[in-house]
């Protein structure tokens, strides 16, 4: 399948993140367009574009929108658009590039939500440490207040509409949306329970609608190119272009925008195949959390109905790449570290579960795990799967469960005595 | 940041256990400007919606002390409304607001899976070594400060930049495709007082500096209008397409424009 650039179509011109470049290339063009419409008009455009939320799950946008939206006798400021950019899903690194090199997509979407869904402040959580991002989209929304596309009556519309950018504090779990609400409203970032969900109680218990960055950064190309358009690119299920970010053993490693539906033997391909000669072995379709794939699946088509179809989940388009010499075992805990360390404690089955998964594979890797342990890894893992607020455990089950499914022999060649069969893992576990 | 540790060893760094709230904390240490610093936080939300601003204040107060002292707590806790206690909640649940006095500069190592085994592992080992932080603080994968206090060291999760791992970041600026060989230069030239030019971003300040922009404040010239956005992995989709011709179909005619 070609590449398709539409969200990065700026990327590499001259200074795309500045107003005036963007402005030369379509920017704010949606906008315009948008303001000579109905509100509930832009929630239909958007539904019938079949837009799926890009931050992993793929729910309807347009369908989140209208329910925001709905709530009669809500006056104009009570409801919120909220940008989730708290990207930190191990693999995933599209949206921090995005916001880098244009962050007024992303505005400009935010702009048409708030307009949309009767809203009239958007909030962007980044996280962090994403220092660079935050100074880039703050920059972009003072040129965009300087210009009169934020403000009061913009473009003498009569809507009004303010951007706070918030940086969070280095919490994986705060890209989880009531999480990040949470985390907004200045708590602890932990999950709520839903129902209720953010449509109705959100932000400040006002409806509000949670996107991901590169969903309303697609938002100003649909009310310009128009749903038919946007369903024209990529299956009928899932449309659209997706920014697919190749990491880890693959030539060029990078951001490769091509429709939905395009398989890893097409990105391996763009990409100038594996870096270090050495086949393939194991990769993630959207992340850590989706269920590993290997050689097998090289040719299932990454867009959310057909990698559900086949097992895992499209996820963040996150695909991680390792090949025959790397230790699968070593990979899965190393990710399971991180689910422990992100675990937010609220729960007592993720809590508690991440603790006891890491303690397995320590001593799996260090040679005194047993064939007991790899039950107990699948038995506690179980326990898990499904038993918390939020899919933050869930996440970690997936690369466990793939894993042993696909290599269970690697697993035993851990065991007894024998630890990662791997030098390099060996000579590393004893650095730590 | 993670630790790795022995399963059976102790969990020193339990996450809620570690604020020394041994005295009231005293606001007064803060200059006025930074109270209204912490004002002008307050007035990014709606009204009525202080306690959203304590984030910010949090990183607001490492700009003046590096870390979370009980001065800090009672700071935000005077300009919130909110109880000390509930403000120390908060700052043990983030990563990033810290126990202990921070080096000028933080170096942090992704070693999640992707980074770690492309690299990151062994040059988070190099930098403990060299560094010389390998056995302060308690637990054996933990960093920890240099002895003139001048880096902290930490492994950091995932960074969101895998398409150039690995990285390693100093006051959360980026270092792209790290060996073991180039991040001892880097750490080098930090000893040295040099002031190293990260891959993208802005130029490199001190980790208090760097606090009070994550906090929300800059002027022109911390926003970095010039700064590069980008390496070849952001590029190399959309310049591939351009060198094979290819593109999304265009919009139709009747549509936008």
């Amino acid at each position: 399948m070609p590449l398709a650039p539409v969200l990065t179509k700026r990327f590499g011109t001259d200074q795309p993140w500045k107003i005036e470049n963007y402005e030369r290339l379509d920017g704010y063009a949606g906008l315009k367009k948008a303001l000579t419409l109905k509100p509930e008009d832009i929630v239909g455009l958007v539904k019938d574009s079949n837009l799926r939320g890009r931050g992993g799950a793929g729910f309807p946008t347009g369908m989140k929108w209208s329910f925001v939206a709905e709530p009669k006798g809500v006056p104009q400021g009570d409801r919120y658009v909220v940008v989730n950019a708290d990207e930190g899903e191990p693999g995933t690194c599209r949206d921090l590039p995005l916001m880098m090199n244009d962050p007024h997509s992303m505005v400009e979407g935010i702009i048409i939500a708030c307009y949309a869904i009767k809203s009239s402040h958007g909030f962007v959580y980044i996280r962090g440490e994403a220092i660079h991002a935050i100074r880039r989209v703050t920059a972009a929304v003072e040129e965009a207040r300087a210009k009169g596309y934020l403000g009061k009556n913009i473009l003498g519309s009569g809507f009004d509409c303010e951007i706070t950018v918030h940086a969070g504090a280095g919490a994986y779990i705060c890209g989880e949306e009531t999480a990040l609400l949470d985390s907004l409203e200045g708590r602890r970032g932990q999950p709520r329970l839903k129902p209720p969900f953010p449509a109705t109680n959100g932000l400040y218990d006002k409806p509000t609608t949670v996107n991901n960055v590169g969903t309303l950064a697609s938002v100003p190309y649909i009310v310009l190119g128009g749903a038919e358009w946007f369903k024209g690119i990529g299956p009928e299920g899932s449309p659209g272009p997706c920014i697919y970010s190749l990491s880890g053993r693959v030539k060029q490693p990078g951001q490769y925008e091509a429709p939905m539906g395009t398989t890893l033997r097409e990105l391996l391909d763009l990409a100038g195949g594996m870096s270090r000669g050495k086949n393939i072995k194991f990769w993630t379709p959207g992340g850590s959390s989706t269920p590993m794939f290997t050689a097998e699946h090289l040719d299932v088509p990454l867009d959310f109905d057909a990698a559900a179809k086949a097992g895992s989940m499209n996820g963040t388009s996150a695909v991680m790449i390792f090949d025959e010499d790397d230790c699968v075992v070593r990979a899965t805990k190393k990710w399971i570290e991180f689910y422990k360390h992100e675990s937010c404690g609220k729960c007592t089955p993720c809590r508690e579960g991440t603790y006891w998964l890491n303690g397995i594979y320590q001593r799996l890797e260090a040679g005194t795990g047993t064939a007991e342990d790899l039950e107990k890894l699948l038995d506690i893992s179980d326990n898990i799967l499904g038993r918390s607020f939020c899919a933050l455990g869930d996440g970690a089950t997936s690369s466990i469960t793939s894993s042993i499914n696909f290599f269970r022999e690697e697993y035993e060649a851990h065991l007894d005595g024998r630890g990662c069969p791997f030098p390099g893992a060996r000579v590393l576990a004893g650095a730590h | 940041m993670s630790e790795v540790q022995d399963f059976d060893g102790p969990e020193p760094y339990f996450r809620t256990s570690v604020i020394q709230l041994d005295r009231p904390g005293d606001p007064s240490v803060f200059p006025p400007e930074t109270h209204a610093d912490a004002q002008a936080i307050i007035a990014r939300y709606p009204e009525g919606q202080a306690r959203s601003a304590l984030l910010p204040m949090l990183h607001l107060v490492q700009s003046i002390q590096s870390y979370i002292t009980p001065d800090g707590i009672a700071f935000c806790s005077d300009h919130t409304g909110l109880t000390k206690a509930q403000v120390a909640a908060v700052a043990t649940f983030y990563t990033m607001y810290k126990r202990k006095p921070t080096g000028d500069y933080l170096v942090s190592v992704c070693t999640n899976t992707l980074c770690g085994m492309l690299g990151g592992d062994e040059i988070f080992a190099a930098l403990k070594e060299q560094i010389g932080v390998g056995n302060s603080g308690g637990t054996p994968g933990s960093g920890g400060i240099a002895a003139d206090g001048k880096i902290t060291l930490e492994h950091a999760e995932c960074l969101a930049a895998c398409d150039y791992a690995p990285v390693v970041t100093v006051n959360y600026e980026f270092f792209d495709n790290q060996t073991v060989g180039s991040a001892r230069s880097l750490v080098s030239e930090l000893q040295s007082g040099a002031s190293p030019q990260p891959s993208r971003g802005g130029s490199l300040c001190s980790f208090k500096q760097i606090e009070r922009q994550i906090a929300g404040f800059f002027d022109a010239e911390t926003l970095a209008p010039e700064a590069v956005s980008a390496g070849l992995p952001t590029e190399i989709g959309v310049n591939l397409a351009v060198e094979r011709g290819e593109s999304a179909p265009g919009y139709p005619m009747e549509g936008g424009k």
